[in-house]
């Protein structure tokens, strides 16, 4: 990359970061109490009479679901309100004039994502040391699919973000598709629990792989191969770079 | 060397044909007005150039660099003002100067000298740590000059840069974009304004239906011009029995129109003694371009 282009690069991800960071209260926060209550109400009330799973205690096995899907609900939502914004008040023209290529546009938009990923993944796991012991027991593990995870959803906010057509487009997603996949992908729940049908179904939930590697990394178990997990994580990578840089090439939802 | 060549450029939307074959030459380190009434294509014209409009069929290349096969050089090249706000509501002054720059592959330190330099000259320094919802229309105006030369491109395009500011800031924007010019940079500007483009602009080309219709140096066109209008401000009122072809207008006003070719405003002067009128004062109607430009239109009409 020259220097032109990289700085080019950093100007887009440092106006990224400085967005989300202006209305920290509405970006880095929510996400701690949601994340409190989810540990306070299914850990500490519930899971107690649920008992210990897959050897851990319920609050212990469901902490890296939990960060998990904080970490991939803000990577998404935060490139997605943030390119639609962009569009909606056309200062994406800003960039679009300049001599920037459109693959470096997507890099700097999804880095946005992913250092919020990563920051809210952090503050969570903070917030879930008040609640449970945590271990880090294969933590090269951890820290790769919490960057592959916020990378992949970040860029699926930043698709999501090209097609939309108003706010509630960039909502919808989350909504209906996000969030189910997030609680059938066993953030809450092991395969094992799940009569053989459903348990096939869950397996085609790109989720499962992305929350069963990340547990992995602390405790140490899943249900999922993890080189399976990675092979299916980064191909879904690969997809979505391919077709957001395609987007951008050809102008859609930017150029008339 | 051109700073822009357009050949046979074509836009089409739907059905609906914005440019039909524009052909525009921008030679460097000329300013250049592209003239037209609303919805003629100017913007559209514009847009294709700086890359957020994709045109239907043609070429356009900016100092020899093609837009389809180096879009990138032609960017570089490039520094646009668009007539829409187009910049986050909630960043300062600085932040979208700044980014701009950085958008271009500048330095921050160098943007920000470069900026500090901008901004006394615009009169923004004490804005720039304003966000930017906070300014008035003729601020926001400046900030986006500002934002579109700081990273002195060779090119710069501007759509309506004066529309709807005051006359001061209108003046203050004129002396920048002259000295701009007479530093080396290229410039081509949108407006409708024509004592905009008398005073600051060497070149006209004018968009009509889809093409350039007409064209050339300022002084050229207006030398074409033979129907002129002046308003002579008289001594006394015009007399009740003066059949001179004068139109009477309020005050000890009056308004002649006449074919230059045929005559000329002294003759009107001397006729006007011969009725005890002396002339105080001659002032254009309007100016002689605008005149030319509503000629063309008007024969074009019939």
């Amino acid at each position: 990359m020259n220097s032109a282009f990289l700085i080019a690069y950093l100007t887009i991800t440092r106006r990224e970061v400085v967005r989300f960071s202006r209305v920290w209260f509405r970006t880095l926060l929510p996400p701690m109490v949601n994340t409190g209550l989810y540990f306070l109400i299914f850990g500490n009330l519930i899971g107690t009479k649920i008992g210990p799973m897959s050897g851990c205690s319920y609050v212990e096995f469901m902490m890296p679901g939990l960060v998990m899907m904080s970490v991939i609900i803000c990577s998404y939502t935060n490139v997605a309100s943030s390119m639609y914004s962009a569009r909606f008040q056309k200062y994406i023209e800003e960039i679009l004039v300049s001599p920037v290529p459109m693959w470096l546009i997507v890099a700097g938009f999804v880095t946005g994502g992913v250092i919020r990923g990563m920051i809210v993944g952090v503050l969570v796991l903070l917030v879930a040391l008040n609640f449970t012991p945590v271990s880090f027991l294969h933590i090269h593990h951890l820290i790769l699919m919490l960057l592959l995870a916020s990378l992949l959803f970040s860029l699926g906010g930043f698709i999501n973000a090209i097609y939309a057509r108003n706010f509630d487009d960039i909502s919808v997603i989350p909504t209906l598709l996000l969030t189910p996949l997030i609680y059938l992908g066993g953030v809450f729940y092991t395969l094992d629990l799940l009569p053989p049908f459903w348990e096939g179904v869950s397996r085609i939930n790109p989720l499962l792989y992305v929350i069963n590697t990340f547990r992995y990394g602390f405790l140490g178990i899943s249900d999922t191969s993890i080189v399976l997990s990675y092979v299916v994580v980064g191909a879904l990578l690969l997809v979505f770079f391919v077709w957001a840089t395609l987007l951008l090439q050809k102008g859609r939802g930017l150029v008339s | 060397m051109q700073a822009l060549r357009i050949t046979d450029l074509r836009k089409k939307y739907g059905d609906h044909d914005v440019l039909c074959g524009v052909d525009l030459c921008v030679e460097e380190g000329s300013f250049t007005a592209l003239l037209g009434h609303n919805g003629a294509g100017k913007t559209t014209t514009l847009g294709i150039v700086a890359g957020l409009i994709r045109k239907t069929s043609g070429s356009v290349s900016v100092f020899d660099h093609d837009l389809d096969s180096d879009p990138v050089a032609v960017k570089s090249c490039i520094g646009l003002m668009t007539q829409d706000y187009n910049f986050s509501q909630f960043e300062t002054v600085e932040q979208v100067v700044l980014n701009q720059a950085g958008f271009f592959g500048i330095r921050r330190s160098d943007a920000r000298k470069r900026a500090d330099r901008l901004f006394d000259i615009m009169d923004l320094q004490s804005l720039r740590h304003a966000e930017t919802r906070e300014l008035s229309g003729g601020m926001k105006k400046r900030m986006m000059l500002v934002r579109a030369v700081i990273t002195e491109p060779r090119l710069l395009i501007l759509d309506e840069p004066t529309a709807g500011v005051d006359i001061e800031i209108r003046h203050l924007i004129w002396n920048f974009l002259r000295e701009l010019n007479r530093s080396g940079t290229t410039v081509l500007l949108t407006t409708h304004y024509f004592e905009e483009v008398e005073n600051l602009c060497q070149q006209v080309a004018i968009l009509k239906n889809g093409v350039i219709s007409d064209g050339g140096y300022v002084h050229e066109l207006i030398s074409r011009l033979t129907v002129r209008s002046v308003i002579f401000g008289l001594s006394c009122p015009l007399p009740a029995d003066c059949y001179l072809p004068l139109t009477p207008l309020d005050g000890n006003y009056v308004e002649y129109t006449y074919d230059s070719k045929k005559t000329n405003v002294s003759e009107m002067v001397t006729a006007l003694l011969k009725y005890g009128c002396s002339v105080l004062s001659v002032r254009n109607r309007s100016s002689s371009l605008e005149e030319y430009f509503l000629n063309q239109r008007d024969e074009h009409c019939l």
